[in-house]
């Protein structure tokens, strides 16, 4: 029943390098792989997957409730603040289609990063992937002209995944070829990929006609994700990119559970020297799962174009590939468990405008409740020290995790 | 225990909310922020005291909703569509765009638009604009004739209208004080010809606002106004650092003496944009039911734009200046002066 963060801390070491023992690390980078560890043991506790989150976001709300006490909110509009957060995100028609548009792009970001996480590589890099898809595929949804909608569309949408896969591969490639590190290669992608942006925007190729600042063409009418519940509303702005979330779930679990290549990536992550004596080829893996992680995070930038924005501006991804991190964690790198996050950040994004609007409290609160929620999720053990009561029948079995 | 006290305290909230529920005012104005945020010393502060003075004279309710990217454009308008509010006021340029789809698609919701005025016109929404060009030319001219080493400088946040029309007038007012009294005084950071010059690509870091003005220090210039929302700040704060001796600064949109006393002794003056106001009046129009598409105007002769005091400068500007700029201004008004250059 123990698990060990010991055979958890391995994949820390370098595919090509001698594994020598997993307690030499110790830089930042490799506690942080320590603490993912247990996020992404699917075969633990079943009780405990479920409840830490659950766990963790009610004592992040709490807390959230306090620092507002703390600021001096009154108690009233503390609760009128959280009914309009339930309001805001399921309370009515176009508050579930808000959350869910906001999920859309988080889940797919999430499930790249949560894989990449599985083969035992922290791709910090889906911002920056997300920026060049997104970037690509208003390229290819405006200056592709004449195409019928049912082959417009998927070239979109695929021109932003391959971009976005290609961009995530020079990291992987640099980590297989040179054991450049991927955490410091993707930050690195991230900075050039927003001044890159920022760049192409002003290109005549690319600018909005009669604009001098950064600001793409339109996306043509054939490359726009259509919106699922317009008929109802024209302000319901669910987007046709709901499938392509669902869809990639489906694929990243089949892909993770029920293929070699997803073997291949699971071993190479829980154990590379035990991967590389079954023959696996440990740089290969790592490109292709970094190419994945990319294409998704390319294709989540790439709906939130075509599905939301309708053209790409500077801050166009607004820092969804960072928050897809804390999704992935969240969702315990499990396909599954990354969709109820996703929809989970999209519910507080969603409410935490309807809590603005209602109570006037500052927007800035529910970034404060996703940070909390994920210091929880990573801290299990601080989790079960505080409400020992909702782990009581096992109370010592994770002791051994610190 | 700790559980307890807090599931005690939302007993006693649920009878709070219950009684505060019933206050509800008739009219509700409602306001979306640009990314600065509503607490940015200059523009969506600005704009947002236009609502805060109507809460006060007229007794109406007033929310804002505050755009942490520009991504939330389009949903926070929603939101506020669904809030019931009468007005729906979007602060900046960059809004234009998403509060067009929405004003389409909601032609019964009435819009306010800070900085657009669309053509054609889109029947539901007031455009309010402001010839800031026709304040930054007394700024220009002021700078010019305060200068020591004979070089001023100006940078923006975004290279879009409502910011570079702050720096055409600067430009042009510095260049007619040339003209006037033979001065040769130079303008770094904008060329109103090329419609080229220096931008921060944000409304946000204070550090670029810094940064900035420090590059413009190092090439000479001794007055800089930063036309880029909170970014100024960063300025003023390096010139409070600097002295005012080294380095004044020109704020914009509101009196920055006012909104950012912290460091009230390195402005020269600001360059206001008198947003409260044209959203005081949007909202009163909305409330007597004289709601209008198509645009308003805000210029010198009707005190939408105009030049703060020179608060602790005052005795440092030559009497005979002020007197010139006060020339000027009636010159403008009357149009005798062409403020294009």
């Amino acid at each position: 029943m123990t698990r060990s963060s010991d055979t958890h801390g391995s994949p820390r070491n370098d595919g090509n390098q001698h594994n020598g023992s997993s307690h030499d690390g110790g830089n930042a980078v490799d506690s942080l792989r320590a603490l993912l560890a247990p996020t992404i043991d699917t075969r633990g506790n079943l009780r405990e997957i479920i409840l830490i989150p659950l766990a963790a976001v009610f004592m992040a709300l709490l807390i959230g409730a306090l620092i507002m006490m703390a600021t001096s909110v009154e108690p009233h509009i503390i609760l009128r603040s959280f009914v309009a957060m339930a309001d805001g995100s399921v309370g009515s028609l176009n508050a579930i289609s808000e959350t869910l548009t906001a999920s859309i792009p988080l889940v797919l970001a999430g499930l790249g990063i949560g894989l990449a996480f599985r083969a035992g590589l922290f791709n910090i890099g889906a911002e920056g992937q997300m920026v060049v898809g997104g970037l690509m595929a208003a390229v290819v949804s405006f200056s592709v002209t004449g195409l019928p909608m049912a082959l417009h569309l998927p070239l979109v949408l695929v021109s932003g995944l391959l971009v976005g896969g290609l961009y995530a591969a020079i990291a992987g490639f640099l980590r297989a070829a040179t054991g450049a590190h991927e955490v410091i290669s993707t930050i690195m992608l991230n900075l050039i990929s927003i001044r890159l942006l920022d760049y192409l925007l002003r290109q005549p190729f690319i600018q909005k006609e009669g604009r001098s600042d950064p600001i793409s063409k339109a996306v043509l009418e054939t490359a726009e994700l259509p919106r699922l519940l317009s008929f109802i509303d024209p302000n319901l702005r669910l987007h046709f990119g709901l499938f392509l979330m669902l869809g990639a779930v489906i694929l990243i679990y089949w892909l993770l559970y029920r293929s070699k290549l997803g073997f291949a990536f699971r071993i190479s992550g829980e154990n590379p020297d035990a991967a590389r004596y079954a023959g696996i080829r440990a740089g290969l893996t790592i490109v292709i799962a970094m190419a994945i992680a990319g294409g998704l995070a390319g294709l989540a930038g790439a709906a939130q174009v075509t599905g939301v924005l309708g053209r790409a501006t500077p801050g166009f991804t607004a820092g969804i590939g960072f928050d897809a991190i804390a999704v992935a964690l969240l969702g315990r790198s499990h396909p599954v468990g990354i969709l109820l996050a996703g929809v989970l950040f999209g519910a507080l994004e969603a409410g935490g405008r309807q809590m603005q609007v209602d109570a006037g409290v500052s927007i800035d609160m529910i970034s404060i409740i996703q940070a909390l929620i994920i210091i929880f999720v990573a801290a299990p053990l601080l989790v079960k020290r505080i409400m020992p009561f909702l782990f009581a029948d096992r109370p010592k079995e994770d002791a051994d995790h610190g | 225990m700790f559980f307890k006290n807090v599931a005690l305290t939302s007993g006693v909230a649920a009878a709070f909310m219950l009684a505060g529920a019933s206050a509800a005012s008739a009219f509700t104005a409602c306001q979306v922020t640009d990314v600065g945020g509503i607490d940015d010393s200059g523009f969506n502060q600005t704009a947002w005291k236009g609502v805060q003075d109507s809460m006060k004279a007229y007794g109406i309710e007033g929310r804002y909703l505050e755009s942490q990217s520009e991504t939330d454009y389009e949903p926070n308008l929603n939101a506020l569509l669904d809030a019931k509010c009468d007005v729906i006021i979007s602060v900046g340029f960059l809004m234009a765009d998403a509060t067009a789809t929405s004003a389409g698609a909601n032609p019964d919701a009435k819009f306010s638009i800070v900085d657009m005025a669309y053509n054609p016109t889109i029947p539901n929404v007031l455009g309010m604009v402001f010839a800031t060009n026709e304040a930054a030319f007394m700024a220009g001219y002021l700078a010019a004739g305060m200068t020591q080493t004979g070089v001023v400088g100006t940078f923006g946040g975004i290279n879009i209208p409502p910011v570079t029309g702050f720096m055409d007038g600067f430009y042009y007012g510095v260049a007619y004080h040339n003209s006037q009294k033979g001065t040769s005084v130079q303008v770094l950071g904008w060329n109103p010809e090329s419609k080229d010059g220096l931008f921060t690509g944000n409304f946000e870091s204070l550090d670029d606002g810094r940064a900035f003005a420090q590059n413009l220090y190092d090439e000479g210039a001794d007055i800089v106004m930063p036309v880029a929302g909170p970014v100024g700040l960063g300025s003023a704060a390096l010139a409070a650092e600097l002295g005012t001796d080294a380095l004044k600064i020109i704020g914009v949109d509101a009196d920055q003496t006012q909104t950012d006393p912290g460091n009230a002794d390195v402005y020269l003056t600001s360059v206001l944009k008198r947003m409260d106001s044209t959203v005081m009046q949007v909202i009163k129009q909305t409330m007597d039911g004289k709601f209008d598409g198509g645009m308003m105007v805000g210029t010198l002769a009707n005190d939408g734009v105009g030049l703060a005091p020179y608060h602790s400068f005052d005795g440092a500007v030559p009497a005979a200046l002020k007197a010139e700029i006060e020339d000027i201004r009636s010159g403008i008004i009357a149009g005798s002066i062409n403020v294009g250059g």
